[in-house]
C-alpha cells in the first residue's frame, strides 16, 4: 500500500441529489492528479468529504492510510486544503494569514520558509497589504502558501484555477509542477480541460460519478472515434447542418471552429466538404485533429448519458 | 496555549482594523449612559393639569390653590368646561383634569360630606397611577385642613394622629439615576458582549474562511476559548469604562467592593459570551444572528427588572425571569453597588450565574462542529 489517497466506493447525497454515486481511485505518493468535470460534477464534495469537512453517507477514503472519518485528526496535520473559494481573512494582511496559519497549526513562518519560498517570494513585496485588496493570482499564490506552511504530504485543491486569468493560471501550474518535484502529493480539481494534460492522471468525473482514470495521453488514445475541426463562415448554422449527417457522432462548438467527431472509416473529409457546399456554406475547411481531453470528455459524457437513458 | 494567545491576538487586531468597532465600543457607553440615564425616569417633574371649578366657592379656590402652590402641578386650563378640559387632553397637553362640581362647599359644610373628580391620562399606565398617587395625596392633605379647621376644637379634644415618616434606605434622596446607572451599565456590557460575540463566528461562515479554520489541527475549545476571550476582556472593559462615567458624570454611589463587581461581571460575561455563541453555532449569517440575538434581548431586558421591578410582575413571568442572566446581574450591580452587599449577601446569585455559564457554554461547544 503505497497510495497517498485510497477512496473506495464513497458515496454522498444531498436529499435526493447523488452528489457523489461510489467512487472509488487511488492516488500514487508524489502524484499530480487532476479531477476534470464540469460545474456540480461533485468535485467539492469529493474534496470537502477528503478534508474532513463532512462525512460520507458511505464507503471509505485512506489519506496516508489514516481513515478520513476515525483519523481525521491526524489527516487534518497531513493536509494542505485549499478551497475553490477564497477563505482567508480578508482583513488581515499577507503576512498575518501566512503567520496565522502556520501558528494554529504548530509552526512558523522561519520553519517551513524554503518549502513556501518560490510562491511566497513573489507576494511578499506586499505582505503589509491587506489580502482581501490583493488580485486574484496573488490571492491564489496566498492561499496556497498557507495551504503549504505545515508541509503537508497531501495537497487538495479544489478549483485553485477557476477565476484567475489565463497567466496566472499558467504559473500556477508551474508552481504544482515543482512542488511535485519536492515530493507532495497533489489531487487538484478543474473545470479546464485544457489543464488535464498537465496531469499525471486524470479523473473524468461527471454527475458524481467517475467516468474514466488513466493518463491524459491514454484517455486520448482510447478515443473511439475520427475527429475533424470544420470552420465556414457561419459556425452557428454550420452546427446545425452538421447534427443532421447521419455519420456524424457529434458536433460542438471548440472556440473559432466546430469539432465534428464520426465513426472512424465512415466519413471522409471530402463527403463532409460537399455536403456542406450543397447547404451554402462559404469558407469551409476542414482538417483531422487529434483529440483533445475535451473532445474525450464530450464523448464519455455522451455515451454515458445514452446509457443512462 | 500559544495557539490560544494567536487567535487573541488575532481577534483584537481584526477588531481594532475594522473602523465601525471602535467607535461603537467607545460612543455607544457615553451616548447609553446620557441619553438613558436622563430619560428613562419616572419621577413626574411636570404634571400638566386643567381645572373645571363649577363651584367657584372659597373652599374649592382652596383646593385649587393647593395645587398650585405644589412643585409638580402646572394649572395650564381654567374654565366652566368639562368639554374643552378634554380637548385639551385628547390634545395631550393636560395629564389630569379636576372637576370641581357645584355645590361642592355647600355639600361639604350640610352633609359633611362632597366628591370631586380626578380624570387622569392612562395611556402611560406607570405615569398614570403615580399622578393619581401623587394627587389623591394633595386632596387628602386639603381634606386634613378642613377638617382641623372646622371642628370644634372643644369636640375635639385632642387628635389621634399617626404621622408617617419615610426615609429611604440606599437611596435616601429616591435619585433615579442611582437606581438607573447600575441597570444601564448591565445593559451595556449585555448589548456589546451578546452581539458581538454572536456575530463573530458567523461572520466567519460567512466569509468562508471558517472552512480554512475546521481543517487545521486546531481543538474546538481551543478556537472557542480564542474567540470569547478577546470580547470578554473588551466587555469587562466596557464596564470599567461604564463605570467611571457613571462616578464623574452622575456621581453614582459605590459602596460595595469593586472586586465583587467584576468578578461577578466576569462570570455573568461567559453567560452572555456563551449565548451568543450558541445563537452563532445556530445561525449561517450574520442577519440571522442579529435578529435572534435581539430577540432574546428585548425579552431579557425588559424582563430583566431594569424599568419595572421583577416582584411585581405575574408569578409566571417571575419564573421566566429564571433563566434571565440580565435579572440576576442587575440585582448583583444594585446591592453592591448602592447597597455595599458583601459576597455572603449575593452569592446565591453568583452560584446562579456560575452555573448558567456553565451550561450554555456546554451547549454552545457541544453545537459547534468542526465536521458540518
Amino acid at each position: 500500500m503505497n497510495n497517498a489517497v485510497e477512496v473506495l466506493n464513497l458515496t454522498k447525497t444531498y436529499g435526493d441529489v447523488h452528489a457523489l454515486k461510489e467512487i472509488s481511485f487511488s492516488v500514487t505518493k508524489g502524484e499530480l492528479f487532476g479531477f476534470i468535470g464540469p460545474d456540480g460534477a461533485g468535485k467539492t464534495t469529493l474534496f470537502r468529504i477528503l478534508a474532513t469537512l463532512i462525512l460520507p453517507d458511505g464507503g471509505s477514503a485512506l489519506i496516508e492510510e489514516n481513515d478520513i472519518v476515525k483519523d481525521y485528526r491526524k489527516i487534518r496535520q497531513l493536509i494542505g486544503y485549499m478551497p475553490g473559494r477564497f477563505s482567508l481573512y480578508q482583513d488581515l494582511s499577507v503576512e498575518e494569514n501566512l503567520r496565522f496559519f502556520a501558528t494554529i497549526f504548530g509552526t512558523t513562518i522561519e520553519e517551513n520558509y524554503d518549502l513556501v519560498k518560490e510562491i511566497y517570494s513573489q507576494i511578499e513585496p506586499f505582505k503589509t497589504r491587506k489580502a482581501g485588496q490583493l488580485s486574484g493570482g496573488m490571492k491564489q499564490k496566498l492561499a496556497l502558501s498557507c495551504a503549504l506552511i505545515h508541509k503537508p504530504d497531501v495537497l487538495l485543491l479544489d478549483e485553485p484555477t477557476t477565476g484567475v486569468d489565463a497567466v496566472s493560471r499558467q504559473e500556477f501550474w508551474e508552481m504544482l509542477k515543482r512542488l511535485k518535484e519536492q515530493g507532495i502529493t497533489i489531487v487538484v480539481s478543474t473545470p479546464y480541460m485544457d489543464e488535464a494534460s498537465l496531469c499525471d492522471q486524470v479523473a473524468l468525473i461527471q454527475d458524481g460519478a467517475i467516468m474514466q482514470i488513466s493518463t491524459p495521453a491514454k484517455v486520448i488514445d482510447s478515443y473511439p472515434l475520427g475527429l475533424y475541426s470544420v470552420s465556414t463562415s457561419d459556425n452557428y448554422q454550420l452546427l446545425l447542418d452538421l447534427k443532421q449527417l447521419p455519420q456524424v457522432c457529434s458536433a460542438f462548438a471548440y472556440g473559432q471552429a466546430a469539432h465534428l467527431s464520426y465513426r472512424k472509416g465512415e466519413m471522409t473529409k471530402e463527403e463532409v466538404k460537399l455536403y456542406l457546399s450543397k447547404k451554402g456554406h462559404q469558407d469551409v475547411t476542414i482538417t483531422p485533429i487529434k483529440p483533445t481531453i475535451e473532445d474525450c470528455f464530450m464523448e464519455l459524457m455522451q455515451t454515458s448519458g445514452q446509457a443512462d437513458k | 496555549m500559544r495557539t490560544i494567545l494567536y487567535i487573541i491576538q488575532k481577534e483584537f487586531i481584526q477588531v481594532f482594523r475594522n473602523k465601525r468597532m471602535l467607535p461603537i465600543i467607545f460612543f455607544v457607553p457615553i451616548v447609553q449612559l446620557l441619553i438613558l440615564v436622563n430619560a428613562a425616569t419616572f419621577e413626574m417633574k411636570q404634571i400638566n393639569m386643567a381645572i373645571v371649578d363649577l363651584d367657584l366657592s372659597s373652599s374649592s379656590r382652596q383646593l385649587t390653590s393647593k395645587f398650585q402652590g405644589s412643585p409638580f402641578y402646572r394649572i395650564i386650563n381654567s374654565s366652566f368646561s368639562y368639554k374643552k378640559a378634554l380637548s385639551l387632553m385628547q390634545k395631550g397637553d393636560v395629564d389630569v383634569i379636576m372637576q370641581i362640581p357645584s355645590g361642592f362647599e355647600k355639600n361639604l359644610v350640610k352633609e359633611k360630606n362632597s366628591q370631586v373628580q380626578l380624570m387622569v391620562n392612562a395611556i402611560n399606565g406607570a405615569a398614570a397611577g403615580l399622578i393619581n398617587a401623587y394627587s389623591t395625596s394633595i386632596i387628602l392633605d386639603f381634606n386634613r385642613e378642613i377638617l382641623i379647621e372646622w371642628l370644634n376644637p372643644a369636640e375635639m379634644g385632642e387628635i389621634r394622629r399617626i404621622v408617617t415618616e419615610t426615609s429611604y434606605w440606599y437611596n435616601p434622596k429616591l435619585n433615579y439615576t442611582t437606581y438607573m446607572v447600575p441597570g444601564i451599565l448591565v445593559l451595556l456590557v449585555t448589548i456589546i458582549g451578546l452581539l458581538l460575540s454572536g456575530m463573530n463566528i458567523v461572520r466567519e461562515k460567512e466569509m468562508g474562511t471558517i472552512e480554512q479554520i475546521n481543517v487545521t489541527p486546531i481543538r474546538k475549545i481551543e478556537f472557542i476559548a480564542g474567540k470569547l476571550i478577546p470580547f470578554w476582556i473588551i466587555a469587562l472593559f466596557e464596564l470599567a469604562f461604564g463605570l467611571v462615567l457613571g462616578k464623574l458624570l452622575f456621581n453614582i454611589p459605590i459602596e460595595g467592593s469593586l472586586w465583587l463587581i467584576f468578578l461577578s461581571a466576569s462570570v455573568y460575561l461567559f453567560v452572555i459570551l456563551g449565548f451568543g455563541l450558541l445563537i452563532s453555532t445556530m445561525t449561517n449569517t450574520q442577519q440571522q444572528s442579529m435578529l435572534i440575538s435581539f430577540f432574546f434581548m428585548v425579552i431579557f431586558i425588559l424582563m430583566s427588572g431594569l424599568f419595572t421591578s421583577i416582584e411585581s410582575m405575574p408569578l409566571w413571568a417571575q419564573r421566566v425571569d429564571l433563566v434571565n442572566p440580565l435579572a440576576y446581574f442587575i440585582k448583583i450591580m444594585r446591592m453592591v453597588l448602592l447597597k455595599g452587599s458583601s459576597f455572603a449577601d449575593i452569592s446565591h446569585l453568583f452560584y446562579a450565574l456560575v452555573i448558567y455559564a456553565v451550561v450554555i457554554i456546554s451547549l454552545a461547544i457541544w453545537r459547534y462542529r468542526k465536521v458540518a
